[in-house]
């Protein structure tokens, strides 16, 4: 297992790189929902506006 | 053939009720090749024979560069038909692909950094290959901040596409910079002539993790878009209908 994490030495350079792209994957898809949401809450917003006298 | 099917997707309200389901159909796909496609290159796959370990992070920089790529084709020809037909929903696509492009082609450039120092002992080369890739960030992060910058919506839909429209010629740069020039950065080792430069063991994952990333940009492409689509017609009949009706979507 400490052989795998080592990478033969690369590992200051392999395991960022994995790192990192597991982040980018995570954050694009919690930056998606977000929007979704916010222009839910937008669009609901304006209803609720229109509807008030 | 009959396109209708197609053409409706031109419409706000059925755009946002298909893609909504279209989603979970490309994300599942997109987790379980991309775990297997990781698995299979990080534990599995053998070393390099001259590079060894460090060779690993092929199995993220390639597939991070052909998103980057694509995202940013899939934009430009999507700009361009809202350009032509005045289509909303394709700027909508368009914008949508910009955000995911930027990121995965800065992440291209950051783990294309973390091979270069153990491999070629410099962090970064005015190599074309790198310098190519770098002017596709750049062209990104023209194209959002342009949209940015113009209040109208209309006028930053056009103003953009075009943008997008005539940086796609950089594509065929970044894809040829490494055959037109002499460059440091190594060549197509996966579609050549004579089939991929490594053993199965090797390429198989990469195509697992490149099909993955493939499913998963459409699928936040299209949440984006989505979104998108929902912001642009927030004041619409469609939207109301669709938030003040019992069953509310996800």
């Amino acid at each position: 297992m400490s052989q795998f994490l080592y990478m033969s030495g690369y590992a200051a350079y392999v395991w960022p790189s994995i790192v990192l792209t597991l982040a980018l994957l995570v954050l694009n898809v919690l930056w998606a929902r977000q929007l979704t949401r916010e222009a839910q809450a937008e669009a609901r917003r304006r209803i609720a506006n229109e509807e008030a006298p | 053939m009959n396109w209708v099917w197609f053409h409706r997707f031109g419409s706000p309200p059925y755009f946002y009720a298909v893609v909504g389901r279209i989603v979970p159909w490309l994300a599942w796909p997109a987790g379980l090749l991309i775990a297997a496609g990781l698995y299979g290159g990080v534990v599995m796959a053998p070393p390099d024979y001259q590079q060894s370990d460090a060779a690993r992070i092929m199995y993220v920089h390639v597939p991070a560069a052909y998103v980057g790529l694509m995202a940013y084709t899939v934009m430009a020809v999507s700009a361009a038909i809202g350009l032509v037909w005045r289509l909303k929903v394709c700027h909508a696509v368009a914008a949508a692909c910009a955000p995911i492009g930027a990121s995965f082609t800065a992440v291209c450039l950051i783990t294309g950094m973390l091979w270069g120092q153990p491999m070629w002992g410099a962090w970064w080369v005015w190599d074309p290959r790198l310098v190519s890739m770098l002017v596709l960030l750049f062209f990104f992060i023209g194209y959002m901040g342009l949209r940015g910058a113009i209040d109208d919506l209309q006028r930053a839909d056009r103003a953009s596409a075009v943008l997008a429209s005539v940086g796609i010629i950089n594509v065929p740069i970044v894809h040829y910079s490494v055959v037109w020039w002499n460059s440091l950065h190594q060549g197509a080792s996966l579609i050549r002539k004579g089939g991929p430069a490594m053993p199965a063991s090797m390429w198989v994952p990469l195509v697992l993790v490149i099909f993955g990333f493939t499913f998963y940009f459409y699928a936040v492409m299209l949440m984006r878009a989505r979104a998108e689509v929902l912001r642009r017609d927030r004041g619409g009949s469609w939207v109301r209908d669709l938030l003040t009706t019992p069953e509310q979507p996800k």
